[in-house]
Order: C-alpha cells, then sequence, then structure tokens
C-alpha cells in the first residue's frame, strides 16, 4: 500500500515506498518492473532491522511481506519450505502444536525468514546452535534479469554463503527451507540470578551456559564503579513436561509517536535500578510461557515509538573472547558517564560455532546491546568513543543494528566484503551499503 | 473439520479464511482462474493442517461452467458445510464510464456471475437442509457513490439478492450472510490511496467472517466498524450526498 515504510529505528528518517507482491510466480516481472523504473531496489520483509541496512538507495523497495505461504511441510522431519515473508511468529503459530520449534530464535518473532536470513540473526543459544543461517537447508535466490536459483551448502555455495548475512544484496531470497527443532512442552523451564558486577557475569557464563539450550543477560548500563556491568543472568531449557500451547497475541500498543523521546535520565535510572533490585540474589528456577522469555518486548507493539519522531539506535557490538572482560568494562564505564541508555542493556556470550556466511555477525566472544534515543550528541561524542574501544578490542558492531559506523570500520571488521560485494546484484543497494562500501 | 467450496479461492480475503479452517483439518473444494495461484494456494493450506485439496479452474462469468464445477465439487466434497463466494475486480469508475462493454463486464465480474452462482448453489443447499451460503458483497453496495457507483451498484444487487435469498433458505436451516468488507489492503486495492487508520488486513478481516460465519449472522460488517461508518454515510440526506464526492 501506499503507506510508507520506515526501519525499526526510524533513524534515519527515510520513509520507503513499498512495492508489494502477492505470488511467488509474479516475483520476478514485479521485480523488474521496480528496478526498470527505480534503477536498483532492496528486499524489505517486516521492517525490523534498526538502521538503514533495509533502506534501499532508491528509497524503492520490494515489499515481501505478502509472500507468508507454506511451499511443503514435512512434521516427520521438521523440514518446513516457506515463502520468505512469512514472520517467525507466523511459523510458531504453525509448528508448535506439532511439537517443532525454530532452531534459533531472535528477540522478535515479527522478522521475517528472508530478514533473518538476510542478517544471519542469532539468538540465546547461540553457544550451542550458532546463527539462523546454520538451519538453513536452501533457498531459492532471484538475481535481476536471471532465472531462479536454488542456494545450498552444494547448489550454488558461494551464493548461499554471501546471500547468508548478505543483507539482501545478492539477489531475492523468495523462499527458504529450513529445519526445525522438535520440543516436547512449549514452556520454557528457567533460571534467574542477580549478578553484582561483570566478573561475576563471566563466571555465570562460564559456569552454566554448557549446561543450557539458552542463556543472556540484562544489565544495568547506568550502574557505576564497583557496580558497573550489575545485572540478571538468565538461562533456560525448553521443558520437558508441559503442553504445545501458541502464544496469544500481542494486546498492548504505543498507540502514537510522542514528539519527545519518553526514556529519559530520570526514567531510565530508577526503572534499572528496580529491576535489578528485584531480582533474587541466590539462583531461582521459574517456568514461563516462550513468548515472555524470547520476546518481552514484543508484548508491547510498536515499542519503538516510545523514543519519539527523532527514533533511536541500537548500539549492538560483539568483542573476541580475550579481550572481553576488559573492553566491556571500558564501553560500560563510557555509556554510565554519559548517563544515556538503555531500559536493560543484553549481554550474551557467543560460541564458536561457525556460520555459513559470509558477513554473519557473531564471533567467540561477548555481545552487548543496547538503545539509545538519537540525538547529535550520539553520533558526535558517544558512539566514537564506543567505537573506539570496540576497534582497538578486534570487536565488530552488527549491521543489523547499525546506523552510524564508518566505511573504514566496517571494512576491518568485515574483511570479506569485497567477496559480497563482487557477488552482489547490481539492482540491489541499500542505504548501509552505499555508507560504508560505496 | 469442515468441507469448503470457495469461488476465487485465490483472492487475499479467501484465503485468508481458508488458511483458519485448514488449521481445523477442513477439505477444500477451491475454484479460481489460475493454475499457478491456486497450486500455490494449496500448498499453503496443506502446510496448516488442511485435509483434501481439490482445485477447479474455471472463469466465474463463464456461466455454462457453473453445473460442472459445483458436480465436481460435490463428488469430492459429498457435502457442502460453507460455500464462500469471493471473486470480484475493481473496476476502474472511469473509465466505465466512457465504456458500455467495461461496464457491462465489470458487472457480470461482481453481479450476475455471483447471482448465477448463488441460484445454482441454492438448490444444492435447499437440498443438503444445513451449512452455510457466505458471499462477499461490500460496503460500496450501501450506497451509490460517484467514486466507483458501477462496482457498488453490482454489489447492491448481490446484496439484496442475499437478502431474499436468506430469508428463502431460513426456513430450510440454512445460513445465508452477506459480508460487507471495508478497506481491505489486498492485491485489487493497491494503486488506490486509502486512508491508514481505516485499512484493515485481510488476516483480521478473516478472523471476523470464520467467527461470523460460525454464529451464523446474518449480515456482517468487516472490520466492525464500518457498520457505523455506512449508518452515517446511509443517513446523509440526497440534497447534501449529492453534492459530496464521496
Amino acid at each position: 500500500m501506499s503507506e510508507p515504510l520506515y526501519s525499526w529505528g526510524r533513524y534515519p528518517q527515510t520513509p520507503q515506498h513499498g512495492h508489494a507482491c502477492a505470488w511467488l510466480d509474479e516475483l520476478p516481472g514485479h521485480m523488474d518492473k521496480v528496478i526498470a523504473s527505480h534503477a536498483t531496489s532492496l528486499p524489505f520483509g517486516n521492517g525490523r532491522s534498526y538502521g538503514d541496512s533495509c533502506l534501499a538507495a532508491s528509497n524503492e523497495v520490494l515489499h515481501m511481506r505478502s509472500l507468508d505461504r507454506v511451499i511443503a511441510a514435512d512434521w516427520a522431519t521438521g523440514h518446513l519450505r516457506v515463502e520468505s515473508g512469512i514472520t517467525l511468529a507466523e511459523i510458531l503459530a504453525l509448528t508448535i502444536p506439532r511439537g517443532w520449534f525454530l532452531p534459533v530464535t531472535p528477540g522478535t518473532q515479527f522478522a521475517t525468514v528472508g530478514g533473518a536470513i538476510a542478517n544471519d540473526v542469532h539468538g540465546k543459544n547461540h553457544h550451542l546452535r550458532g546463527t539462523f543461517g546454520n538451519h538453513v537447508q536452501r533457498f531459492g535466490l532471484l538475481r535481476h534479469g536471471q532465472p531462479e536459483l536454488t542456494c545450498s551448502l552444494t547448489e550454488n555455495p558461494e551464493l548461499f554463503a554471501a546471500t547468508i548475512g548478505g543483507l539482501g544484496l545478492t539477489g531475492v531470497i523468495n523462499w527458504a527451507q529450513i529445519s526445525l527443532m522438535p520440543i516436547t512442552a512449549s514452556q520454557i523451564d528457567s533460571t534467574v540470578v542477580r549478578f553484582a558486577n561483570l566478573a561475576e557475569f563471566f563466571s555465570l557464563s562460564a559456569e552454566l551456559d554448557h549446561m543450557h539450550e539458552y542463556s543472556v543477560a540484562w544489565i544495568d548500563c547506568l550502574a557505576k564503579g564497583a557496580d558497573t556491568g550489575r545485572g540478571v543472568f538468565i538461562v533456560g531449557d525448553h521443558a520437558r513436561y508441559g503442553s504445545l500451547e501458541v502464544g496469544q497475541r500481542a494486546r498492548l500498543q504505543v498507540p502514537v509517536t510522542p514528539p519527545v523521546s519518553l526514556i529519559n535520565n530520570l526514567s531510565l535510572r530508577a526503572f534499572n535500578s528496580a529491576y535489578w533490585r528485584l531480582h533474587p540474589g541466590q539462583p531461582t528456577a521459574k517456568r514461563s510461557r516462550y513468548e515472555p522469555f524470547f520476546y518481552p518486548l514484543d508484548r508491547i507493539l510498536q515499542w519503538n515509538r516510545i523514543y519519539g519522531r527523532k527514533g533511536f539506535e541500537q548500539y549492538q557490538c560483539v568483542i573476541p573472547e580475550a579481550n572481553a572482560q576488559a573492553a566491556l568494562h571500558e564501553l560500560l564505564t563510557a555509556i554510565a558517564e554519559s548517563g544515556q541508555g538503555s531500559f536493560l542493556a543484553v549481554l550474551k556470550r557467543c560460541g564458536d560455532v561457525p556460520s555459513p556466511g559470509l558477513l554473519s555477525f557473531p564471533m567467540s566472544g561477548t555481545s552487548l546491546a543496547l538503545d539509545f534515543p538519537h540525538t547529535t550528541a550520539l553520533q558526535e561524542v558517544l558512539f566514537p568513543r564506543l567505537d573506539a574501544i570496540v576497534r582497538a578490542a578486534g570487536g565488530r558492531l552488527y549491521p543489523a543494528k547499525d546506523a552510524h559506523m564508518s566505511g573504514s570500520d566496517f571494512r576491518q571488521a568485515y574483511p570479506q566484503w569485497e567477496r559480497l560485494e563482487a557477488l552482489r546484484d547490481p539492482s540491489l543497494l541499500s542505504r548501509f551499503w552505499r555508507r560504508v562500501i560505496l | 473439520m469442515k468441507r469448503v467450496l470457495i469461488i476465487g479461492a485465490t483472492s487475499a480475503i479467501a484465503s485468508a479464511c481458508a488458511r483458519l479452517w485448514a488449521t481445523e483439518g477442513s477439505e477444500f473444494f477451491l475454484v479460481a482462474r489460475s493454475a499457478e495461484k491456486l497450486d500455490q494456494t494449496a500448498a499453503d493450506l496443506q502446510g496448516r493442517g488442511a485435509g483434501n485439496v481439490t482445485l477447479h479452474l474455471m472463469d466465474a462469468t463463464d456461466i455454462d461452467a457453473h453445473p460442472a464445477m459445483l458436480q465436481a465439487c460435490m463428488s469430492a466434497l459429498k457435502q457442502i458445510d460453507i460455500a464462500l463466494i469471493a471473486h470480484g475486480t475493481l473496476p476502474d469508475q472511469k473509465a466505465c464510464e466512457q465504456d458500455v462493454n467495461l461496464a457491462l463486464k465489470e458487472f457480470a465480474n461482481n453481479g450476475t456471475s455471483v447471482i448465477a452462482l448463488l441460484t445454482l448453489l441454492a438448490n444444492q443447499f435447499e437440498t443438503q437442509r444445513c451449512g452455510s451460503l457466505a458471499v462477499i458483497s461490500s460496503v460500496a453496495g450501501d450506497r451509490g457513490r460517484p467514486s466507483n457507483y458501477l462496482y457498488g451498484t453490482a454489489k447492491a444487487a448481490v446484496s439484496t439478492f442475499c437478502e431474499g435469498l436468506q430469508a428463502r433458505l431460513f426456513k430450510v436451516g440454512v445460513h445465508v450472510i452477506t459480508i460487507k468488507p471495508g478497506f481491505v489492503d489486498t492485491p485489487m486495492t493497491q494503486g488506490l490511496t486509502l486512508p491508514a487508520a481505516l485499512l484493515a488486513k485481510p488476516a483480521q478481516v478473516a478472523e471476523r467472517i470464520v467467527a461470523g460465519i460460525a454464529r451464523k449472522a446474518p449480515t456482517l460488517y468487516a472490520p466492525g466498524f464500518w457498520a457505523l461508518i455506512m449508518w452515517v454515510i446511509r443517513s446523509i440526506p440526497q440534497p447534501l450526498f449529492k453534492r459530496l464526492n464521496l
């Protein structure tokens, strides 16, 4: 429709005009038409990338969301073939009653399968199962002016690797076949414990990660001094006993975009502190439905609006294991000093399962993610300071979340960019790629 | 499990309804013009839990082909629990004002073809003495508006026909429901500039339709707030209405 599309962070605020296509067999012709009139385009899923990686240089995107059909489902083996515009939530609604779950899921279930592949997303079980791309068997790829290619580890393997984490630049993923993971219940058995500082986080992670499918920590990014890096450690596993129940629809919604961000130093400090204090000091067993465990923010539709009209930026970096603790301490100190930051920053120890993708973000190390309301000062003062710490520690930023990283940082952190650029479909170009490469 | 006949099965609203019935393991007889689109729709429904899905190619305006379609449907489903008539086009009103043949063709797409199908199906349902006959009409049929009165006229004919049929079949236990969707974000409305606040998703409309059929509602605005909007539009006095460009 004519409604403009934005990225999740609503910064940069470049409205995209969506060209929707409802049928797989019409997609090649549709793509030809859009490219003929606008020179370049970019596939757009459900707009869950934060920065400008999902925005087309031409501002004319191929809107894939209506391509949400199941193509084939084998409930004996858990192999599911779907059109690429289906969301993870829609997949779960289908698979949970039959005893299957996504082997890897990011922190929102509203991303599309195409988006999950193009950003090679990861989740709370990265230390065991790697990225989403590790569970993609094959997919269809449409490159402008060519017949559909099937890509897998054995068919067109180079394009398979380049497309996983390829930011939608190598072609349009029109369908994908993924492997599901069997579950006997949809509930999650979790254990929660708070920790007082970063050192405790690392020892908890070393002690608990290998024993649990899922592991993540929320931290109070405003805590200073001896409290730096205090937070809440959460591990979980699919329950062995329970029922197979699909989650309920979100009922809350942020109805309008306020003129200014509702996130300020005061609200933040109070919330973060209270959140930390409300959690137990001793490991405590809990049980929850899968949606609050994996997708706490999905409960409030369009929560991105609370950051106001100027939007927000997420800063997500991963620091290699050897430098992680020191660099994270520096990062958190810098953030706490700035007084800016988000409700709950996310800390996650990534594992060493290699992704098939060329430009996959995770590496063996620790990843930190947090949101900031967009301001000019953020880009001019705090982010350059954080970038310098990440650079010195040999870490990198996540393109799916990014709206600021410099071309030189990107090219240094992702040396495979040259291969991706060589395999890029020249008719597809994002604002991100134009910013960091061209 | 229901046995469902859908005419215009590849339409966005129809396939969204079918998805909901598919999750209960329903069987389908799907009728549409395009084999490719029928295949994609059938695979989707089967992936979502549908039982047998039979596909039938037919242009709804080819009235002579209707009896053979119904026969094939009966031999596949044995009994129709729900028949959903969902085919249609959105005519270019301005072009229809200049071209009589186009206007009549569009009237056939949205009006006479539906009346022909309903005439045939009514007799089948009268024999069955059970089931629901669901017809997608439109809010556009509630009043003739200058922006699309040809479409509105065809839908008004369908709505009135359904009202009569409802009274006829009610006596033998057959439920007839007239569905009046407002603006829905579908390929049919692509390219139109519609107010975002009023634009519904097919899945949202489908949920209301499926629930309306289940509780045997007689007429159904979808989404429900259109009942209010159309009540206001119907209440505008003629001297004022003719001066508006709705």
